[in-house]
């Protein structure tokens, strides 16, 4: 039993480990991506969208090159203009961004369904990954912990702008805008501006994250790649109280719940397999139930953004 | 009275018609860029959509859990919260009528139909009614809720249908067990289209009279447009914020029943495909208004209608209708900053 026996439950906790890291990385960074959107004072629910056409323009670009790390900046850049057109219509008066961000997610999914058509036979390279379980005789466990690029890229990027959010001029400024508009405009920022920018820069990070769906894991390109990872990024944001090192934490629970069900399978608990994997989703009700209040907002809620009021 | 009514009516058609025609200019240079002549791919749109009785009658099929579905957004949007649950309400809905349904077989079937359509919408209803209770007395934000629940009924429906009721003879696809054959509907007389058109419709009518012309209607309206009033004219605010979250369930609820009693006849993975999400933005479109539910969504599928024969005419991927779709939410949306910017539609105050 020492090379790639059964572990019985020790291998359910591997690869619970194992995925939540692997699960983890594209949730990491939609809920960077909202995190930075929302702290301008904005909701894009059109993540969902953006991700979807991140995954299908990062693959379709490193099919053409060859190079997966320029699908991943392309997938970036489609994030991106996706995310600006969300900003520059939340600028006009009177339009709902909750609406815009559901319409944007129709659209997105749709043109990458439409765009990434000729993608879906021919394989791209995969983005690289660390075998820091070179170690371990067992395969669950080398399988484990193949830590990939662009889960570290996300770790450091969590903290960077966590440490960003708080010290740096941007930081400030977004948080100024995103807290009050008074106090902005008041201050001489131009608000639609800035909301755009973090708009923007979260749409980059959510097509980033849509790259690593269709050049990591599960790494290849279809229409039913995402599960709604763009849509809960929404959540995740409450979660984590808009802090992007706690975006982290909940990455890894909300990553280590969805391989749950697939890990207590491997030991033949196949009931309930549905449920486990709702699992973060309950949560998420659970903890905005218990930390609601009618007679004041989420703790750590940007004052301007329309669902923490 | 009449004046203000009748000019705010032509200023929403007028911009409406405005974001369409730009939309399709849209649209056209899109394809445009795929090599094809935007005029042939109007005209196939057309043909695929309101041209002959089949299209017609296909771009009824696609509009009816629209019409369902964007109740859900907008009965409770006319009191003033943001409801983006109709996914989840029509799953719920859905599941209802089949646990109900399948115990029905020895009723006579317009008993067992009238059964099952209270169930799904009593279903719907109490599950979006949750939501409006959560934000009431707990200051839950609905949006959030209503999203997180769309997952949770989606996922209470796979387990229900991957073990407790599943139907193992269905080799094909997992589903749960099937209503009896004699309790579902077949069409509307005279038009090949399933009876969740009828229903749509109707209750679309039902609810555009009881928000415009009751006293109730008058007291949501009031609320949705400054809650402080409604508090200091002492309205029932809870009650009413409840009751338009039972209602917009209901609707969506009721959707889940039509597809179920209607087209599939089971629940399975089926039921999830997007109406709920169509339905928010078809309520926006129509600017929350039930009568003009009834339009946008017309309007809508047939624009799914006519994908099919726009993927047969021109080899354009099926997703292409879902790409005009995206155009034309994008643009209305975006037209509903021109609202009250145009003169002529102002009616003089004197």
């Amino acid at each position: 039993m020492t090379d790639g026996g059964d572990l019985g439950w020790w291998g359910v906790l591997i690869a619970v480990m194992g995925g939540a890291i692997r699960v983890s990385t594209p949730y990491l960074f939609v809920s960077l991506g909202e995190t930075l959107t929302e702290k301008g004072g904005r909701v894009n629910l059109g993540l969902e969208g953006i991700l979807v056409m991140g995954a299908m323009s990062g693959y379709g670009t490193a099919v053409v090159t060859g190079e997966p790390w320029l699908g991943v900046i392309v997938a970036g850049c489609a994030g991106s203009a996706l995310a600006l057109l969300h900003g520059l219509i939340c600028n006009l008066t009177r339009v709902n961004d909750i609406a815009v961000g559901i319409s944007l997610f129709i659209f997105g999914t749709g043109l990458a369904f439409f765009l990434g058509k000729p993608f879906i036979n021919p394989s791209a390279p995969r983005l690289p990954h660390l075998e820091l379980g070179a170690w371990s005789t067992y395969p669950q466990v080398r399988s484990a912990l193949e830590i990939n690029a662009l889960f570290i890229i996300g770790v450091v990027l969590a903290f960077a702008l966590a440490w960003g959010l708080k010290n740096m001029k941007w930081g400030l400024i977004l948080r100024t805008v995103g807290d009050s508009t008074e106090a902005a405009t008041a201050l001489g920022y131009s608000v639609n501006w800035v909301r755009t920018m973090g708009t923007v820069a979260g749409g980059f990070l959510s097509g980033v994250g849509g790259s690593f769906l269709s050049l990591y894991y599960p790494g290849t390109w279809n229409e039913g790649l995402s599960s709604g990872q763009g849509l809960m990024a929404v959540a995740l944001v409450i979660f984590a109280r808009w802090n992007p090192i706690y975006c982290f934490y909940v990455s890894l629970l909300f990553g280590g719940a969805t391989a749950l069900g697939p890990a207590l399978q491997t030991v033949g608990i196949t009931s309930n397999y549905y449920l486990y994997g709702a699992a973060p989703y309950f949560l998420t009700l659970g903890l905005l139930i218990y930390s609601s209040s009618t007679k004041h907002s989420l703790a750590g809620a940007p004052g301007e953004v329309s669902i923490s009021r | 009275m009449f004046g203000s009514t009748f000019n705010n009516g032509l200023e929403a058609v007028v911009i409406n018609a405005a974001a369409l025609i730009l939309t399709l200019a849209g649209f056209g240079i899109f394809v445009a860029l795929f090599g094809h002549n935007p005029l042939d791919v109007y005209y196939i749109l057309y043909l695929g959509a309101f041209a002959t009785q089949i299209s017609i009658e296909n771009t009824l099929t696609q509009s009816a859990p629209l019409m369902l579905t964007a109740l859900c957004t907008a009965i409770p949007a006319r009191a003033g919260l943001l409801v983006i649950g109709g996914e989840g309400a029509l799953v719920v809905g859905g599941v209802a009528t089949v646990l109900v349904g399948i115990h029905l077989g020895h009723l006579p079937p317009w008993a067992g139909v009238l059964i099952m359509g209270l169930a799904g919408s009593i279903a719907g209803g109490l599950w979006i009614g949750a939501a409006g209770a959560l934000r009431q007395y707990r200051g839950v934000n609905e949006t959030i809720a209503t999203l997180l629940m769309n997952y949770i009924a989606i996922a209470i429906m796979n387990h229900l249908v991957s073990g407790p009721i599943r139907d193992f003879d269905q080799v094909l696809k997992t589903s749960s067990w099937s209503i009896p054959e004699s309790l579902m509907v077949g069409t509307v007389p005279g038009l090949d289209v399933h009876w969740g058109l009828g229903v749509g419709v109707v209750t679309c009518v039902i609810l555009y009279v009881i928000m415009r012309q009751t006293t109730f209607g008058f007291g949501v309206d009031i609320l949705g447009g400054n809650p402080r009033a409604a508090q200091m004219a002492g309205l029932p605010i809870n009650r009413m914020v409840l009751v338009c979250c039972f209602i917009g369930g209901a609707g969506a609820g009721l959707a889940g029943t039509m597809e179920i009693i209607a087209v599939h006849g089971f629940a399975s993975e089926s039921l999830v495909v997007g109406f709920g999400y169509a339905g928010i933005l078809i309520a926006f479109l129509a600017r929350q208004n039930p009568a003009a539910i009834i339009i946008v969504a017309i309007l809508v599928g047939g624009i799914s209608a006519s994908g099919g024969l726009l993927q047969r005419r021109f080899d354009l991927p099926d997703a292409t209708a879902a790409v005009l779709q995206g155009m034309l939410f994008v643009m209305v949306l975006a037209s509903n900053t021109a609202y009250g910017r145009f003169k002529i539609f102002q009616v003089k105050a004197n």
